[in-house]
Protein backbone atom coordinates (compact mmCIF):
# COMPACT_ATOMS: atom_id res chain seq x y z
CA UNK A 1 0.00 0.00 0.00
CA UNK A 2 0.83 3.56 -0.42
CA UNK A 3 1.89 4.65 3.33
CA UNK A 4 1.77 8.32 4.54
CA UNK A 5 1.88 10.76 7.31
CA UNK A 6 -0.24 13.40 8.46
CA UNK A 7 1.48 17.05 8.35
CA UNK A 8 2.13 18.72 11.41
CA UNK A 9 -1.01 20.74 12.64
CA UNK A 10 0.92 23.95 12.78
CA UNK A 11 1.75 23.24 8.85
CA UNK A 12 -1.87 22.59 8.25
CA UNK A 13 -3.07 25.45 10.37
CA UNK A 14 -0.86 28.08 8.27
CA UNK A 15 -2.07 26.46 5.04
CA UNK A 16 -5.53 26.83 5.79
CA UNK A 17 -5.40 30.42 7.52
CA UNK A 18 -7.45 32.93 4.88
CA UNK A 19 -10.37 30.17 4.69
CA UNK A 20 -13.50 29.81 6.57
CA UNK A 21 -15.14 26.85 4.89
CA UNK A 22 -13.45 23.86 4.40
CA UNK A 23 -13.81 20.71 2.88
CA UNK A 24 -11.93 17.83 4.21
CA UNK A 25 -11.63 15.22 2.16
CA UNK A 26 -10.32 11.15 3.37
CA UNK A 27 -9.73 8.36 1.19
CA UNK A 28 -10.99 4.91 2.30
CA UNK A 29 -7.98 3.43 0.41
CA UNK A 30 -4.23 2.60 1.69
CA UNK A 31 -3.97 6.18 3.25
CA UNK A 32 -6.96 4.59 5.54
CA UNK A 33 -5.24 1.47 6.05
CA UNK A 34 -2.17 2.77 7.10
CA UNK A 35 -4.40 5.02 9.42
CA UNK A 36 -3.45 8.71 8.23
CA UNK A 37 -6.27 9.41 6.17
CA UNK A 38 -9.56 7.96 6.41
CA UNK A 39 -12.64 8.61 7.90
CA UNK A 40 -11.54 8.59 11.33
CA UNK A 41 -8.43 10.89 10.84
CA UNK A 42 -10.91 13.40 9.05
CA UNK A 43 -12.52 13.52 11.71
CA UNK A 44 -9.68 13.94 14.27
CA UNK A 45 -8.29 17.30 11.90
CA UNK A 46 -11.48 18.41 11.78
CA UNK A 47 -12.28 18.27 15.45
CA UNK A 48 -8.25 19.55 16.15
CA UNK A 49 -9.39 22.69 13.17
CA UNK A 50 -12.50 23.31 15.17
CA UNK A 51 -10.76 23.72 18.18
CA UNK A 52 -7.84 25.80 17.10
CA UNK A 53 -9.89 27.97 15.76
CA UNK A 54 -12.52 28.43 18.35
CA UNK A 55 -9.64 29.08 20.83
CA UNK A 56 -8.68 32.05 18.39
CA UNK A 57 -12.06 33.11 18.06
CA UNK A 58 -12.36 32.79 14.44
CA UNK A 59 -14.82 31.14 12.58
CA UNK A 60 -14.65 28.05 10.40
CA UNK A 61 -17.14 25.53 8.89
CA UNK A 62 -15.68 22.09 7.75
CA UNK A 63 -17.44 19.46 6.18
CA UNK A 64 -16.16 15.81 6.71
CA UNK A 65 -16.37 13.75 3.29
CA UNK A 66 -13.88 10.26 2.77
CA UNK A 67 -13.91 9.22 -0.48
CA UNK A 68 -14.40 5.14 -1.81
CA UNK A 69 -10.77 6.20 -3.59
CA UNK A 70 -9.00 9.71 -4.59
CA UNK A 71 -6.98 8.18 -7.74
CA UNK A 72 -10.05 7.69 -9.97
CA UNK A 73 -12.42 10.26 -11.06
CA UNK A 74 -15.66 8.72 -10.69
CA UNK A 75 -15.33 8.67 -6.71
CA UNK A 76 -13.57 12.22 -6.72
CA UNK A 77 -16.90 13.76 -9.25
CA UNK A 78 -19.30 12.31 -6.12
CA UNK A 79 -17.72 16.06 -4.04
CA UNK A 80 -19.17 17.91 -7.45
CA UNK A 81 -22.46 18.57 -5.66
CA UNK A 82 -21.07 20.65 -3.25
CA UNK A 83 -17.56 21.59 -3.62
CA UNK A 84 -18.80 25.23 -4.57
CA UNK A 85 -20.02 25.59 -1.05
CA UNK A 86 -16.26 25.64 -0.07
CA UNK A 87 -13.46 27.70 -0.61
CA UNK A 88 -10.87 25.07 -0.39
CA UNK A 89 -9.85 21.22 -0.44
CA UNK A 90 -7.78 19.65 2.21
CA UNK A 91 -7.00 16.71 0.91
CA UNK A 92 -6.40 13.45 3.20
CA UNK A 93 -5.03 11.36 0.67
CA UNK A 94 -1.73 10.18 -0.85
CA UNK A 95 -0.41 12.22 -3.81
CA UNK A 96 -1.67 11.23 -6.33
CA UNK A 97 -5.38 11.44 -4.95
CA UNK A 98 -4.04 15.22 -4.11
CA UNK A 99 -2.98 15.64 -7.25
CA UNK A 100 -5.77 14.15 -9.12
CA UNK A 101 -8.41 15.83 -6.85
CA UNK A 102 -6.61 19.25 -8.23
CA UNK A 103 -6.87 18.36 -11.92
CA UNK A 104 -10.77 17.58 -11.39
CA UNK A 105 -11.59 21.13 -9.98
CA UNK A 106 -8.91 23.58 -11.75
CA UNK A 107 -10.50 26.35 -9.85
CA UNK A 108 -10.43 25.06 -6.20
CA UNK A 109 -6.72 25.01 -4.72
CA UNK A 110 -6.31 21.70 -2.82
CA UNK A 111 -4.06 21.38 -0.33
CA UNK A 112 -2.03 18.30 1.02
CA UNK A 113 -2.81 17.20 4.55
CA UNK A 114 -0.66 14.24 4.27
CA UNK A 115 3.12 13.65 3.50
CA UNK A 116 2.99 10.38 1.27
CA UNK A 117 6.34 8.12 2.35
CA UNK A 118 6.27 5.23 0.98
CA UNK A 119 5.17 1.99 -0.81
CA UNK A 120 4.68 -0.89 1.86
CA UNK A 121 3.54 -3.45 4.38
CA UNK A 122 2.04 -3.16 7.71
CA UNK A 123 4.24 -5.31 10.06
CA UNK A 124 1.84 -4.90 13.00
CA UNK A 125 -1.13 -2.85 14.27
CA UNK A 126 -0.01 0.64 14.20
CA UNK A 127 3.75 -0.30 11.87
CA UNK A 128 4.93 0.08 8.60
CA UNK A 129 7.73 -0.27 6.52
CA UNK A 130 8.70 0.19 3.08
CA UNK A 131 8.53 -2.62 0.49
CA UNK A 132 9.25 -0.85 -3.30
CA UNK A 133 10.15 1.73 -4.84
CA UNK A 134 8.38 1.39 -7.87
CA UNK A 135 11.69 1.27 -9.82
CA UNK A 136 9.21 -0.39 -12.93
CA UNK A 137 11.84 -3.40 -13.66
CA UNK A 138 11.48 -5.94 -10.54
CA UNK A 139 14.53 -8.50 -9.51
CA UNK A 140 12.98 -9.84 -6.62
CA UNK A 141 13.18 -13.45 -8.82
CA UNK A 142 17.37 -12.85 -8.49
CA UNK A 143 16.94 -11.96 -4.75
CA UNK A 144 15.22 -14.41 -2.80
CA UNK A 145 11.98 -11.52 -2.73
CA UNK A 146 13.91 -8.80 -0.69
CA UNK A 147 14.10 -5.71 -2.63
CA UNK A 148 18.19 -4.11 -2.79
CA UNK A 149 16.63 -1.20 -4.53
CA UNK A 150 14.14 -0.11 -1.56
CA UNK A 151 15.59 -1.82 1.30
CA UNK A 152 19.27 -1.41 1.06
CA UNK A 153 20.01 2.74 1.84
CA UNK A 154 22.46 2.44 -1.46
CA UNK A 155 20.24 0.91 -3.66
CA UNK A 156 23.45 -1.46 -4.53
CA UNK A 157 22.43 -4.81 -6.42
CA UNK A 158 25.49 -6.21 -5.91
CA UNK A 159 26.16 -6.44 -2.01
CA UNK A 160 26.89 -6.33 0.76
CA UNK A 161 28.61 -3.02 1.21
CA UNK A 162 31.29 -2.58 4.05
CA UNK A 163 28.74 -0.51 5.68
CA UNK A 164 26.99 -3.68 6.68
CA UNK A 165 28.05 -5.38 10.22
CA UNK A 166 26.44 -8.49 12.21
CA UNK A 167 23.08 -8.37 9.66
CA UNK A 168 22.70 -4.51 10.35
CA UNK A 169 23.16 -1.23 7.75
CA UNK A 170 25.18 1.16 9.01
CA UNK A 171 22.67 3.44 8.37
CA UNK A 172 20.71 2.52 11.86
CA UNK A 173 21.21 -0.35 14.23
CA UNK A 174 17.40 -0.44 13.24
CA UNK A 175 17.41 -1.44 9.73
CA UNK A 176 18.97 -4.73 8.40
CA UNK A 177 21.29 -4.97 5.85
CA UNK A 178 19.06 -6.24 2.52
CA UNK A 179 22.34 -7.74 1.21
CA UNK A 180 22.16 -10.06 4.26
CA UNK A 181 18.88 -10.44 4.49
CA UNK A 182 19.15 -11.86 0.35
CA UNK A 183 21.94 -13.86 1.47
CA UNK A 184 20.37 -15.82 4.23
CA UNK A 185 17.17 -16.13 2.34
CA UNK A 186 18.69 -17.35 -0.79
CA UNK A 187 20.57 -20.13 1.81
CA UNK A 188 17.29 -21.19 2.66
CA UNK A 189 16.12 -21.27 -0.60
CA UNK A 190 18.73 -23.22 -1.45
CA UNK A 191 19.94 -21.09 -4.75
CA UNK A 192 22.63 -19.97 -3.11
CA UNK A 193 24.35 -20.00 -6.82
CA UNK A 194 22.30 -17.10 -7.89
CA UNK A 195 24.18 -14.77 -5.77
CA UNK A 196 27.40 -15.65 -7.21
CA UNK A 197 25.59 -13.66 -10.15
CA UNK A 198 26.37 -10.52 -11.11
CA UNK A 199 23.84 -8.70 -11.45
CA UNK A 200 24.20 -6.18 -14.56
CA UNK A 201 23.68 -2.56 -14.24
CA UNK A 202 20.69 -1.08 -13.90
CA UNK A 203 18.59 0.41 -16.30
CA UNK A 204 16.84 3.52 -14.39
CA UNK A 205 15.06 4.70 -17.31
CA UNK A 206 12.17 2.64 -16.19
CA UNK A 207 12.25 4.73 -12.84
CA UNK A 208 11.59 7.67 -12.08
CA UNK A 209 14.96 8.81 -14.31
CA UNK A 210 12.94 8.42 -17.28
CA UNK A 211 10.47 11.03 -16.06
CA UNK A 212 6.75 10.84 -15.36
CA UNK A 213 5.31 7.66 -16.42
CA UNK A 214 1.94 5.95 -17.97
CA UNK A 215 0.39 2.65 -18.43
CA UNK A 216 -1.36 1.57 -21.04
CA UNK A 217 -3.66 -1.54 -21.39
CA UNK A 218 -4.76 -0.53 -25.11
CA UNK A 219 -7.51 -3.84 -24.54
CA UNK A 220 -9.27 -2.17 -22.11
CA UNK A 221 -9.52 1.66 -23.49
CA UNK A 222 -12.85 2.99 -24.31
CA UNK A 223 -11.59 5.17 -27.15
CA UNK B 1 -12.85 12.46 23.54
CA UNK B 2 -12.54 15.86 21.06
CA UNK B 3 -15.79 16.24 20.49
CA UNK B 4 -16.31 16.63 24.05
CA UNK B 5 -13.84 19.78 23.87
CA UNK B 6 -15.04 20.94 20.78
CA UNK B 7 -18.48 21.42 23.13
CA UNK B 8 -17.14 23.08 25.45
CA UNK B 9 -15.74 20.80 28.29
CA UNK B 10 -13.56 22.16 30.49
CA UNK B 11 -12.13 18.85 31.19
CA UNK B 12 -12.61 14.92 30.82
CA UNK B 13 -11.17 11.79 32.07
CA UNK B 14 -11.75 8.12 31.23
CA UNK B 15 -12.25 5.43 34.07
CA UNK B 16 -10.79 2.25 33.01
CA UNK B 17 -9.85 -1.10 35.01
CA UNK B 18 -7.23 -1.43 37.06
CA UNK B 19 -3.90 -2.65 35.22
CA UNK B 20 -3.99 -6.08 34.69
CA UNK B 21 -7.65 -7.18 35.48
CA UNK B 22 -9.42 -5.69 32.72
CA UNK B 23 -12.33 -7.73 31.38
CA UNK B 24 -10.90 -6.91 27.41
CA UNK B 25 -7.73 -7.57 29.05
CA UNK B 26 -5.53 -5.13 27.62
CA UNK B 27 -8.14 -2.55 27.09
CA UNK B 28 -7.40 -0.21 29.43
CA UNK B 29 -4.13 -0.07 28.46
CA UNK B 30 -4.88 0.66 25.02
CA UNK B 31 -6.84 2.99 26.56
CA UNK B 32 -3.96 4.97 28.12
CA UNK B 33 -2.12 4.64 25.05
CA UNK B 34 -5.05 6.61 23.23
CA UNK B 35 -5.16 9.25 25.99
CA UNK B 36 -1.80 9.71 25.46
CA UNK B 37 -2.48 10.68 21.69
CA UNK B 38 -5.22 12.94 22.60
CA UNK B 39 -2.87 14.93 24.83
CA UNK B 40 -0.95 15.07 22.11
CA UNK B 41 -3.94 16.40 20.12
CA UNK B 42 -4.84 18.49 22.89
CA UNK B 43 -1.22 20.04 23.04
CA UNK B 44 -1.00 20.70 19.14
CA UNK B 45 -3.93 22.99 19.34
CA UNK B 46 -2.96 24.91 22.15
CA UNK B 47 -5.53 23.68 24.59
CA UNK B 48 -3.88 22.76 27.84
CA UNK B 49 -3.13 18.24 27.84
CA UNK B 50 -3.64 18.27 31.68
CA UNK B 51 -7.42 18.91 30.87
CA UNK B 52 -7.65 14.81 29.95
CA UNK B 53 -6.66 12.26 31.98
CA UNK B 54 -7.43 8.59 32.57
CA UNK B 55 -7.65 6.36 35.95
CA UNK B 56 -8.02 3.05 36.67
CA UNK B 57 -10.26 2.15 39.46
CA UNK B 58 -12.38 -1.36 39.83
CA UNK B 59 -16.67 -1.26 39.74
CA UNK B 60 -16.47 -1.75 43.70
CA UNK B 61 -14.21 1.57 44.34
CA UNK B 62 -16.88 3.74 44.58
CA UNK B 63 -15.16 6.00 47.57
CA UNK B 64 -11.66 6.33 44.90
CA UNK B 65 -14.12 7.20 42.16
CA UNK B 66 -15.90 9.91 44.44
CA UNK B 67 -11.95 11.17 44.95
CA UNK B 68 -10.71 11.21 41.76
CA UNK B 69 -14.29 12.98 40.76
CA UNK B 70 -13.62 15.52 43.16
CA UNK B 71 -9.33 15.74 42.42
CA UNK B 72 -10.17 15.93 38.40
CA UNK B 73 -12.73 18.58 39.06
CA UNK B 74 -10.24 20.63 41.29
CA UNK B 75 -7.68 20.36 38.99
CA UNK B 76 -9.67 21.32 35.63
CA UNK B 77 -10.69 24.16 37.89
CA UNK B 78 -7.23 25.64 39.12
CA UNK B 79 -6.63 25.64 34.87
CA UNK B 80 -9.80 27.94 34.56
CA UNK B 81 -12.66 27.82 31.82
CA UNK B 82 -11.32 25.82 28.58
CA UNK B 83 -9.87 28.40 26.12
CA UNK B 84 -12.46 27.37 23.79
CA UNK B 85 -14.58 28.82 25.55
CA UNK B 86 -13.00 32.22 25.91
CA UNK B 87 -12.62 32.12 22.08
CA UNK B 88 -16.07 31.42 21.39
CA UNK B 89 -17.26 34.29 23.53
CA UNK B 90 -14.75 36.47 22.05
CA UNK B 91 -15.83 34.89 18.35
CA UNK B 92 -19.69 35.92 19.32
CA UNK B 93 -18.62 39.40 21.05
Amino acid sequence: MIVGNRKSMEEILEMVKPYKKVLLLGCRECITVCAAGGEREVGVLASELKLSRAKDGQEIEIKEFTLERQCDFEYIDQIKPFVDEYEVIVSMACGAGIQYTAERFPKKPVFPAINTTFLGVTLEQGLWAERCQGCGECILHLTGGVCPVARCAKSLFNGPCGGSSGGKCEVSKETDCAWQMIIDKLKALGQLEKYEEIIGVKDWSTSRDGGPRKRVREDLRLQ
Amino acid sequence: MLKAFESGADGIYIAGCLEGECHFLKGNLRARKRMLYLRKLLAEVGIEPERADMYNLSSAQGQRFAAIATEMTEKVRALGPSPIKKGQSAFKA
